[in-house]
């Protein structure tokens, strides 16, 4: 008996060694390191690393461009989440009804999102500089004659723009199976009983797809939060770093500026932030799945 | 009846402009990937006067398109696999062996889900630096299982808890050992979401371009975002070329998406609904 019970316990030390030992050195090891560089000094390259407690927390307090960064990526996750909702779910309304071209109009909203954000995000910087500069010459309409990527508004609203058009149908397709998920005899007896579509989305299909709007404003939260590749491909945080995502304000630290420690306690302010919001915002929205 | 028809075309005219529009930056790049440099500054709407096939040829010998696809297909495949194999093997013996031990490395690995890339980034250079993972495939390959595995591990653990144990049972009376109940009978039983991992994380992987950047340096070891981005610096402004290049890097995804189309919107959204 003894011999099977140790060969139980090899086979389970086979099976969950490799997971745990590749976590161990990819996920756990680099966090716990973000956390002890974040009390040090170290520039990347010399061999002396020192201790130097809360300084780094200390000068992130006074870091303008910390702020500003901090700044701007709220701004986006505010706005993104809410306007990537909004389409998706207005897609998704539409291409619930009985549309004959439904299945493709489903495939050309979705289509942007199986392409990486980095190439989206050079295809965008093309249509800007060059596309909106020929539609400017053409229509002498000034808000095309403009070049969006100089003007620190502009900027920004250019990044929200190609959020929404890379992502918006991601959105859709996840409200689309929660909407086919509503039963068709709910809606029937609540025309029947003189309720208005108005009145029928907001007491019927609203509370029904609350689980998908909780995962999607999750989804969208967090895809906002850790925005990179569009900032890094459209703006490079520019003009005069108003549109530096955090995540890419971050990266600029370390890999630019060789500013490892100081890089590392932003990225552990960072995933306090952003640990808390998602938390938050999911155990908020569940309590009030469970109410309706 | 016939308001509610007239509504309806209407309806139908309103998305398929939309679905057009949404298209257009797509037909921008393509178009503009066979004209000639002077043309594209002259006229970005227009089809090519003259289509130019050269800049598809300079850009394949510039960024030698067939090593960067081939790394990309290599780093996607190999790091997808592997996250499958290590994450269904943890899964199933975490589920079936229950205790503390099983407990505190399922929380562990989960607690992982809030952790953002950008947290780890700075120190993992230096990780893997020491542990010789940097500017290597193979060293990106098993970054991208620890960054995998903890939503591969969350999903497969939900769903082999509703496989009933009987059949394993049975199998195991028949005269299979652990790994052969593992090959032959668990692994079947977990397609689904098997499939519903590996979509996502080939999307994810094939477009990844953060990691690539910090970890991969030498010209032989480019991915497609990374050699795609070689035309979009700060000094160069070959929009031909440009589009060329993000039209060669696009077709393989879209391709793949096109054929798998049904897989990958199932796929996301359940793994959406579970995660």
């Amino acid at each position: 008996m003894p011999t099977r019970r140790l060969q139980q316990n090899l086979i389970y030390i086979l099976f969950v060694a490799p997971a745990v030992f590749v976590f161990a050195l990819i996920v756990l090891l680099p966090f716990l390191r973000a956390i002890i560089f974040s009390f040090q000094d170290w520039n990347g390259i010399s061999t002396v690393i020192r201790w130097v407690g809360l300084d780094n927390y200390r000068m992130m307090w006074k870091d303008d461009a910390f702020y500003r960064s901090f700044a701007f990526t709220l701004k986006y996750v505010i706005v993104t989440t809410i306007l990537v909702n909004v389409v998706g779910l207005a897609l998704a309304l539409a291409l619930n009804t009985a549309l004959k071209t439904k299945n493709i109009l489903r495939t050309a909203f979705f289509l942007p999102y199986v392409i990486g954000s980095i190439i989206i995000g050079f295809i965008w910087q093309f249509i800007i500089t060059q596309l909106f500069a020929d539609i400017g010459r053409a229509t002498q309409w000034t808000l095309f004659m403009k070049n969006w990527l100089s003007l620190p508004d502009y900027a920004f609203w250019s990044l929200v723009l190609v959020t929404i058009w890379h992502s918006s149908g991601y959105y859709m397709v996840i409200y689309l199976a929660a909407l086919q998920g509503v039963p068709k005899d709910l809606l029937e007896a609540a025309s029947i009983d003189g309720a208005g579509v108005m009145q029928q989305f907001r007491s019927v299909v609203l509370p029904l797809i609350r689980p998908a709007m909780t995962i999607n404003l999750f989804l969208a939260l967090s895809n906002g939060f850790k925005s990179f590749d569009l900032n890094f491909a459209l703006t490079k945080g520019g003009p005069f770093g108003t549109t530096e995502s955090l995540a890419l304000h971050i990266y600029l630290d370390a890999f630019t500026k060789n500013l490892f420690t100081y890089a590392s306690a932003k990225a552990v302010v960072f995933f306090v932030v952003l640990a808390t919001i998602t938390l938050v915002q999911v155990s908020v929205m569940k309590r009030s799945e469970v109410e309706s | 009846m016939k308001e509610n028809r007239a509504g309806k075309v209407l309806l139908e005219l309103i998305m398929i402009v939309l679905a057009l529009l949404f298209l257009f930056p797509l037909y921008i790049t393509f178009v503009n990937g066979f004209k000639t440099y002077n043309e594209v500054l002259t006229s970005t709407i227009g089809l090519p006067k003259v289509v130019q096939f050269q800049n598809f040829s300079v850009v394949w010998k510039q960024i030698n398109f067939p090593g960067v696809l081939m790394n990309s297909l290599i780093i996607t495949v190999l790091s997808v696999a592997g996250i499958l194999l290590i994450s269904s093997a943890a899964a199933y013996q975490l589920v079936r062996r229950p205790g503390a031990i099983s407990n505190a490395i399922f929380l562990l690995i989960l607690s992982a889900l809030v952790i953002p890339f950008q947290t780890l980034m700075v120190p993992l250079v230096k990780v893997a630096r020491d542990f010789g993972l940097i500017d290597s495939i193979f060293g990106i390959i098993v970054m991208y299982w620890g960054f995998g595995l903890p939503m591969a591990v969350f999903l497969y653990h939900g769903f082999i808890k509703t496989v009933p144990r009987e059949l394993e049972e049975a199998a195991q009376i028949d005269g299979s050992g652990v790994i052969g109940v593992y090959i032959r009978i668990l692994l079947p039983l977990l397609k689904p979401i098997t499939s519903t991992i590996a979509i996502l994380h080939s999307l994810w992987i094939w477009n990844d371009f953060l990691l690539p950047r910090i970890v991969l340096s030498s010209s032989q070891n480019q991915t497609i975002p990374l050699a795609s981005a070689v035309y979009f610096g700060q000094y160069t402004n070959e929009w031909h070329l440009g589009m060329a290049a993000l039209t060669m890097a696009i077709l393989p995804i879209i391709a793949f998406f096109l054929f798998m189309q049904r897989y990958i919107i199932a796929g996301i959204t359940s793994g959406a609904v579970k995660g």
